[in-house]
């Protein structure tokens, strides 16, 4: 199986669109409100580069380990769609007389196999984003289209690999690291709808090669790969043919489905955009963004491993998400033990992530919280166990840790004398238990547990093996 | 007061001089030119939309504020816009029923500079239908016609804005220049017209015909206008990427002082085919430039004749691109339609003129797969070999020269069965264009036809970004009595 993608990243942090003054954060603005002369192709209006974009696509480009092009250029992309105010699209291209802002590139990736696999990259480029259709009553049957410009002309990076992924899996690793790269760039808001889209081309040993649009959340493009693999073996078990085409991502229902009406081979006439010099940029210029380039992922995760001594795997898997390393080290240097808060976010915050299908920065509580709660743990105010209970509670409330101890009475029990009555109601429930304690050291373990057991965990653990030990040696004496 | 002949006939400069001085007011000076306009304009069809309300207003604010103390530096020169330059609040409409009912929102950098310079807008110009023609026969409003003879086309596209001039209707006319629309015009009713280097002038706000070979280009009828009106709309603007700021002092005598001192006659430009009239103008500039001891030699440039292919599949290709916006969906006229939105296009776009139907299909051909190495690419490097040839000349000499066009102004009608002779008119004017090197026209005399006068024209060309030089020549042809633009009446009655 062969697996390559193209994916469409918004620079939604730029603060203007790429051609003209509108914003880039178009997404809570109401329809069309966000337009202006240029965006909406108003007759007579011209483009003018925003260079905060290059200098944006060059950091990916760096970080991607592809090459600038001291010189380059764009070019129209002409086809009529309703979602283009000018019918053309201003974009780049690697013919007819184009050149695109980089080629080449890298990407690194850890999957299960031994080594790390590379994926090479073909080139990147910058584009515009067209505008948005609504059909209000779905898709087909909607008697009219309404069109909401907002979006027009927004900076886009299409970055292209080659087919050098053999599974959905190694697709889906790839663009969690891609985002996790883009969101240390600083280049775009991966969160937002629409931030991420991916258009995949998938083939199964030899047959034809299949293209999948429209998957326009990134965290559909294993799935909608799985769907187009199994789709493709089935044919091929049937010993049907797979037609070479274009097929849409449908998200709701799950599937992909031909688009005919793209059948026949566009011709998108692309010829230099004439309003937009060529750029040139000098090797000064690269060389001062590659300088400036912020910590990337690899990198710091190397960094976690040697200044937290975090394992590899473990600092692999916080820095995939920025915002979870982020988070990490906020609460490092607030609770400075960084395996265990390691240990702490890699089980119990990415369980009530993965439970609410939230991402990080969706969590109610923060560093601060998680590092006063793993300070309460240190201080033997609560236990371990009651710890991962505070911290579901937190998640669901957003409440201080303090607070929910005191609320629902889970401070850790130090009282010698209470735990000194659990342990004589344990004794006699359990005799046969006391007996094997008196033989088997191994036994008083078990007594422990059933205290522990009383009150759900919170019973201090040295003063409750204390206890145990002191009522045996009673029994023993008598 | 001045009578209103007199003002009419007054240059841009003294006038904008007389109402900064408040010697005649704003007012008054456009009341003279809406008077030529409400005279002549139905015979004629310079302006297609007339803002008198409007520009009354203005005229009267700028008067106003001329008494508070406010200088302008072309206080109330009342200026002609072609229809496909964007004036806020004005309807435009290229010449074209597609776009009828819009109003843009939004002033052209040009436009905008000249309203800060206190020139009153009287209104939008005739125009071939997106400026794609070379007579004004192709506008939706009918053919503008030439003020010295009724039988004759004004030139195009930008005709219109020339005829405006020439008749006395505006001071100042703003055309736009794609491959001669402002110096055939201008060649063929006796005025100047300038096609500025490449970049010199913001093309924000003119609807795109071919964007990397036009520009804005003026109509005026002395060289001291010319000069004030494109120190004013000329330099840099932040809303065109393809804009720079040449360092002329253009206000100055010294700034556009004439230091030529070797011309070349293209002489491709001035062989067989060209009419006597027009030839025996050209002999008379080179005359007059020999007796301010201005060399003058004939030069070759070889593929010139090879420029007009090139230039229309260039600007065709553009075109098609251009014009793709033209759907109905945001602006302009729309139908309303039953079937999905390729339907609905394609009954918008049949709105077009047959023209622009033509030059929309060849240049989508151009740029299609498989065609586009053989037509779009090859006009494409034509270019960098004539652009080539251009410099070389430039390299021995300081100036060409040759005509305008080949012919004075034809007859209506003359050549619009016949699209490749209609293309034919631009034959001298679109080198520059390919090239985007400065060219002025300038008229240099008169040809007899039908029993009376036709204007003919000399074309100044300079290497990139020496407008300076044009103007310094112009004016010593002007000072030399060679080049005297009159106001004319209707048929070619000088004013």
């Amino acid at each position: 199986m062969k697996i390559g993608l193209e994916i469409h990243v918004q620079l939604n942090r730029l603060r203007s669109k790429l051609f003209c003054g509108c914003r880039a954060d178009y997404y809570t603005l109401s329809p069309n409100s966000n337009v202006c002369a240029v965006c909406l192709g108003l007759p007579g209006s011209l483009p003018v580069l925003n260079s905060g974009a290059v200098r944006q696509a060059i950091m990916v480009s760096l970080a991607l380990h592809a090459s600038p092009s001291t010189r380059f250029n764009f070019v129209r992309k002409n086809y009529f769609y309703p979602d283009m105010p000018k019918n053309f699209q201003i974009s780049q291209y690697d013919k007819a007389g184009g050149v695109p802002i980089s080629t080449g590139g890298e990407m690194e990736l850890i999957t299960d196999a031994q080594k790390p696999l590379r994926v090479k990259l073909t080139r990147i480029q910058i584009e515009e984003d067209p505008g948005r259709l609504f059909h209000p009553s779905g898709l087909g049957s909607s008697k009219y289209t309404l069109v909401d410009y907002n979006r027009a002309g927004v900076g886009l990076l299409e970055i292209v690999t080659q087919p050098d992924l053999s599974s959905p899996r190694e697709a889906r690793v790839l663009i969690t690291k891609l985002r996790s790269i883009l969101e240390h760039l600083g280049v775009c808001n991966t969160s937002l709808e629409g931030a991420m889209r991916v258009d995949a081309n998938i083939s199964m040993d030899g047959n034809n090669r299949v293209e999948i649009k429209n998957i326009s959340s990134y965290k559909d493009v294993e799935r909608a790969l799985e769907y187009e693999a199994v789709r493709q073996s089935q044919l091929i078990a049937l010993g049907k043919p797979i037609e070479r085409e274009t097929r849409h991502w449908l998200e709701e229902k799950g599937t992909t489905s031909s688009s005919r009406a793209k059948e026949e081979e566009q011709d998108y006439r692309y010829f230099p955009e004439p309003d937009i010099p060529a750029v040139e940029l000098t090797e000064d210029y690269i060389k001062d963004i590659q300088d400036s380039l912020p910590e990337l992922p690899d990198s710091r995760a190397s960094r976690f491993c040697r200044d937290y001594g975090l394992t590899p795997y473990d600092a692999g898997v916080l820095v995939l998400d920025k915002a979870l390393a982020d988070y990490f080290e906020e609460t490092v240097r607030l609770y400075p033990k960084p395996r265990m808060v390691s240990n702490w976010i890699q089980t119990e915050l990415l369980r009530q992530l993965n439970e609410k299908k939230q991402e990080i920065s969706e969590l109610r509580f923060g560093p601060k919280e998680l590092a006063e709660m793993l300070s309460m743990i240190d201080r033997g105010e609560i236990s371990g166990k009651t710890g991962k209970k505070v911290v579901m509670e937190m998640a669901l409330t957003g409440e201080g840790p303090k607070s929910i101890v005191e609320r629902l009475g889970l401070a850790r029990l130090g009282d010698e004398s209470a735990i000194r009555a659990l342990a004589q109601r344990v004794f006699e429930e359990n005799p046969n238990a006391v007996k094997d304690a008196l033989k088997n050291p191994e036994a008083v373990n078990f007594l422990v547990g059933q205290i522990m057991k009383k009150i759900s965990g919170r019973a201090d653990p040295e003063i409750t093996n204390r206890v145990v030990r002191g009522l045996l040696k009673a029994q023993t004496s008598s | 007061m001045k009578h209103s002949n007199e003002i009419v006939k007054t240059d841009a400069t003294t006038i904008a001089k007389m109402v900064s001085s408040q010697e005649v007011p704003a007012r008054e000076v456009l009341e003279a030119f809406l008077e030529r306009i409400s005279k002549y304009n139905d015979a004629l069809r310079a302006f297609v939309y007339a803002d008198i309300e409007g520009a009354r207003t203005r005229a009267s604010e700028i008067d106003r504020e001329v008494k508070r103390g406010t200088t302008y530096r072309m206080a109330g020169v009342p200026i002609a816009v072609k229809d496909v330059i964007s004036v806020k609040g004005l309807p435009l409409t290229c010449g074209s029923k597609i776009l009828r009912g819009y109003v843009p929102p939004y002033d052209a950098t040009v436009i905008a500079r000249l309203r800060k310079a206190g020139c009153v807008i009287v209104g939008m110009t005739n125009t071939d239908e997106f400026a794609m023609g070379s007579s004004t026969e192709n506008s939706a409003y009918g053919p503008s016609i030439n003020p010295w003879m009724q039988s004759r086309v004004p030139g195009g596209s930008s005709g219109g804005s020339a005829v405006a001039v020439a008749a006395g209707m505006a001071a100042i006319g703003l055309g736009s220049d794609t491959g001669g629309s402002v110096r055939l015009p201008a060649s063929f009713v006796g005025v100047y017209g300038l096609k500025p280097s490449y970049g010199a002038v913001s093309r924000f706000g003119l609807v795109a015909f071919s964007n990397s070979i036009e520009q804005v280009g003026l109509f005026a009828r002395s060289i001291g206008d010319l000069k004030l009106a494109y120190s004013v709309i000329s330099g840099a603007d932040p809303l065109d990427g393809t804009t720079l700021t040449f360092d002329w002092n253009l206000t100055t005598e010294e700034g556009t002082k004439a230091n030529v001192f070797r011309a070349g006659k293209v002489i491709e430009m001035s062989g067989e085919g060209v009419e006597p009239p027009v030839l025996e103008a050209l002999d008379r500039t080179v005359e007059t430039l020999k007796r301010y001891s201005i060399q003058i030699e004939n030069v070759n440039i070889p593929h010139l004749v090879n420029c007009l292919a090139a230039y229309y599949l260039i600007a065709m290709s553009e075109a098609s691109s251009n014009l793709a916006r033209f759907d109905g969906v945001r602006y302009g006229s729309r139908v309303k339609t039953e079937g999905n939105w390729n339907e609905e296009y394609s009954r918008i776009r049949a709105l077009f003129g047959s023209e622009v139907k033509r030059r929309v299909i060849l240049g989508a051909h151009a740029l299609s797969s498989g065609f586009f190495s053989m037509y779009y690419d090859k006009a494409a490097r034509f270019r960098t070999l004539i652009k080539s040839e251009f410099e070389s000349a430039f390299r021995n000499y300081d100036l060409l020269i040759g005509p305008t066009s080949p012919s004075p102004a034809f007859r209506l009608g003359e050549r619009t069965l016949d699209p490749v002779q209609m293309y034919l008119s631009d034959v001298d004017t679109v080198p520059m264009n390919l090239t985007g090197v400065p060219a002025l026209s300038v008229p240099t005399g008169f040809a007899n036809a039908e029993g009376g006068l036709l204007p003919v024209a000399t074309q100044l060309i300079a290497p990139y970004g020496r407008e300076d030089t044009i103007f310094g020549v112009a004016s010593l042809l002007e000072k030399a009595g060679l080049s005297t633009p009159k106001v004319v009446n209707p048929w070619g009655n000088i004013l």
